[in-house]
């Protein structure tokens, strides 16, 4: 009985960390002299008013899904990935390069090359902050934020200089745009929404994941390689070759997100300078949804719903109260701070279950060596 | 295109990133890994800048700015010395709210106008001394000098003072520094805080002094994230921290100038002819931190120089070890 009460206590800890979120924000927007019960209906109605709404936020959720599958496996293997804004705008280029490039083939076969295109992309883009970690021993939380400037500067060359569309080129205003894909070449559509294909991949993706981390060797070396690289080590695992992977797989996720983007939504790339112009921060907003939905590949699926839903109410909010969308920002990051603080309760709560435990029979308690921590990385999270 | 033109606007904007740097070397001196510099920064130049638009006076921005970025950081400080959660996500968590609450509160400032800012002037005879007077001495902002005098403070006060010794003694082995006495919940919480008001410094600096305004998250434009950078470039070190941040803000003007003129080294100018290739310059100080870290890190390992041994690593009074 016990048991089943700390394990419903668990499963609700990301919704009061949401709704201490919540909280702080309506404080937030009693500051800006708005009444927050107003402020948070129109999210809720700019979210799920209306089965457009509803499109309109499955649509967001599918980047930051896409982003958060990534990030699952990164942190699992103790990789820190926040180069997801970059990874998905390499991503991006190559797809849209295919898609720009290939014009005489069929549909549905430049859609899968692109798509392949985008992961590989992100792949890349991941892969050299991973090599840059495993055998360099460079710290890579900034060399994959640095990795995002990089991308953003040559996404700006690229769409201002030989990826520009011809149209665009010739006149005056040369707005930094590629051409437009061809309309065979577009996700198709799910419903008679916005909503494409991409959202489907993501979420049979996230099953693939999940099968991924705990049923395949690979997956269960990332994780153990996370857990303790020098257990691992004595265990014959090869550590480097785990760290790269983990960053790069991490950044290929994020490269089909950025396809997706291009493919499913806007259908050519366009950037008005910043990273966040093209992919929404859905590179960063895919951490916090991975971190709430525990790093749980299926977890990060209702996580990513309630970000995305966050998003597009965010801008309906500021239509009706006049709050600057970017209060989402804030809240993202109250809803990390709380899910991260909410840690604690768990910790607390498990050691002394362990306490229980060594009173009730006097088996020796588990101890923190190698062996051991293997054992649970086995076990699952 | 002016040698000295370069290396005086390089320590100017380099000042930005000597106090973000600064600050971050005492949060990780005691322990604690902040990566909400970003947040902090943006945090600092929003309040130093409406502040200033609201009182008139800039000095009352700086130390607005300040304050407020010093306030922040003790969530983060809470999180991680308090609850003993992970650094990483929380420093995180922290550059998402610092970024969401300074872009809601400056929304609309960008077309605030003109404020008063901070002075610019000349130190009579430093500036006389050929080619370092006119780089270090001439027309620099007032936020420049402070930076002159707070990196040997800084040095002086980790090296050879006694809060000093307990703050390395707080970050190496804070169970021998317990044992002594010492708080070491107390001296991290201090830490963070000085962090987050030399972040806001920083922030301040932009908005008030360097390149005036608010630009929304522009203003920064990732600079906090290359201060977090620098400190492993500076081995935590402030004096290395200083050369670090000139040589970044050096090359950043070097960017913009390069675009410049019709002819370089006597050829026709590509980045003037074609404006689009001034996004590859663009990269270059990115680009750059990452060799920087290859350097650094390789540096490090070879001298057995480390980061601080307790950096990350919550204390839990009574644990064994750490």
């Amino acid at each position: 009985m016990r048991s089943r009460l700390n394990a419903l206590f668990d499963a609700l800890l990301p919704v009061l960390a949401t709704l201490a979120a919540l909280g702080v924000g309506a404080v937030m927007l009693l500051i800006l002299k708005v009444n927050p019960i107003e402020a948070y209906a129109a999210l809720w109605d700019g979210a799920f008013g209306s089965s457009n709404a509803f499109a309109e936020t499955l649509v967001k959720a599918t980047p930051l899904l896409l982003v958060a599958l990534g990030i699952c496996i990164s942190f699992r293997g103790d990789v820190i990935n926040i180069g997801g804004e970059g990874q998905m705008i390499i991503g991006a280029i190559l797809a849209t390069w295919v898609g720009l490039t290939f014009t005489g083939l069929p549909g549905w076969l430049v859609v899968t090359i692109s798509l392949v295109a985008g992961f590989l992309g992100g792949a890349i883009w991941g892969g050299i902050p991973g090599v840059l970690k495993a055998y360099f021993s460079v710290n890579e939380i900034l060399s994959t934020v640095m990795m995002n400037a990089i991308a953003v500067q040559l996404m700006n060359f690229l769409l201002r200089g030989p990826m520009i569309d011809p149209s665009q080129a010739e006149l005056a205003s040369k707005i930094p745009q590629t051409a437009r894909l061809l309309d065979a070449f577009r996700l198709p559509r799910l419903a008679p929404t916005r909503l494409h294909l991409g959202a489907l991949i993501a979420v049979i993706l996230a099953i693939a994941v999940y099968i991924l981390l705990w049923r395949t060797t690979l997956g269960y070396r990332i994780r153990a390689v996370g857990q303790n690289p020098n257990a691992s080590r004595y265990a014959g695992i090869k550590v480097q070759r785990y760290m790269v992977l983990a960053l790069l797989l991490s950044g290929a996720f994020a490269g089909l997100a950025g396809a997706t983007q291009v493919f499913g939504v806007n259908y050519r790339m366009i950037t008005d300078g910043s990273s966040s112009g093209f992919t929404g921060s859905a590179g960063f907003n895919g951490i916090v949804a991975a971190l709430f939905g525990q790093l749980h590949p299926l977890w990060s699926i209702p996580a990513s719903i309630l970000f995305g839903a966050l998003l597009v109410g965010a801008n309906k909010m500021q239509r009706v109260v006049q709050v600057p969308s970017a209060l989402v920002i804030a809240l993202n990051g109250l809803v990390v701070v709380f899910v991260v603080s909410s840690e604690i309760l768990r910790k607390r709560r498990q050691r002394r279950r362990l306490a229980d435990a060594r009173q009730e029979d006097e088996t020796p308690p588990p101890t923190e060596s190698g062996e051991s921590q293997i054992k649970q990385a086995e076990t699952g999270a | 295109m002016d040698a000295i033109i370069i290396l005086q606007a390089g320590v100017a904007t380099g000042t930005v990133l000597l106090f973000a740097t600064i600050g971050e070397i005492f949060a990780e001196r005691s322990g604690v890994l902040n990566l909400g510099v970003e947040g902090m920064m943006l945090i600092g130049a929003m309040t130093a800048f409406s502040t200033t638009i609201a009182t008139g006076n800039p000095w009352v921005g700086v130390l607005a700015a300040m304050f407020a970025a010093g306030l922040i950081s003790q969530i983060h400080a809470f999180i991680t010395i308090t609850l003993q959660a992970d650094q990483v996500v929380s420093g995180l968590a922290l550059t998402f709210l610092g970024t969401g609450i300074s872009l809601v509160l400056g929304e609309g400032l960008s077309k605030a106008g003109t404020v008063s800012l901070l002075p610019n002037f000349s130190i009579p005879l430093l500036s006389q001394i050929p080619f370092l007077g006119p780089i270090l001495f001439t027309k620099q902002s007032v936020m420049v000098y402070i930076g002159y005098l707070l990196v040997p403070l800084t040095w002086y006060y980790i090296n050879r003072t006694r809060p000093g010794l307990n703050l390395r003694s707080v970050g190496e082995y804070p169970s021998a520094a317990d044992s002594l006495g010492i708080s070491v919940f107390r001296l991290r919480y201090f830490y963070v805080f000085v962090g987050g008001m030399l972040a806001g410094l920083a922030g301040a600096t932009i908005s008030l002094a360097v390149a005036p305004g608010w630009f929304s998250e522009l203003t920064t434009a990732g600079q906090g994230w290359i201060a977090v950078g620098l400190v492993i470039f500076a081995q935590w070190d402030p004096v290395r921290a200083m050369f670090g941040s000139y040589a970044f803000g050096a090359l950043r003007r070097l960017i913009l100038d390069i675009q410049g003129p019709t002819l370089l080294l006597g050829f026709d100018n590509p980045f003037y002819y074609n404006p689009y290739w001034g996004f590859f310059l663009q990269m270059l100080p990115y680009a750059f931190t990452v060799i920087v870290l290859v350097i650094g890190s390789r540096e490090a390992m070879r001298k057995r120089l480390g980061a601080p041994a307790a950096l990350g690593n919550p204390y839990v009074r009574g644990e064994r070890g750490k």
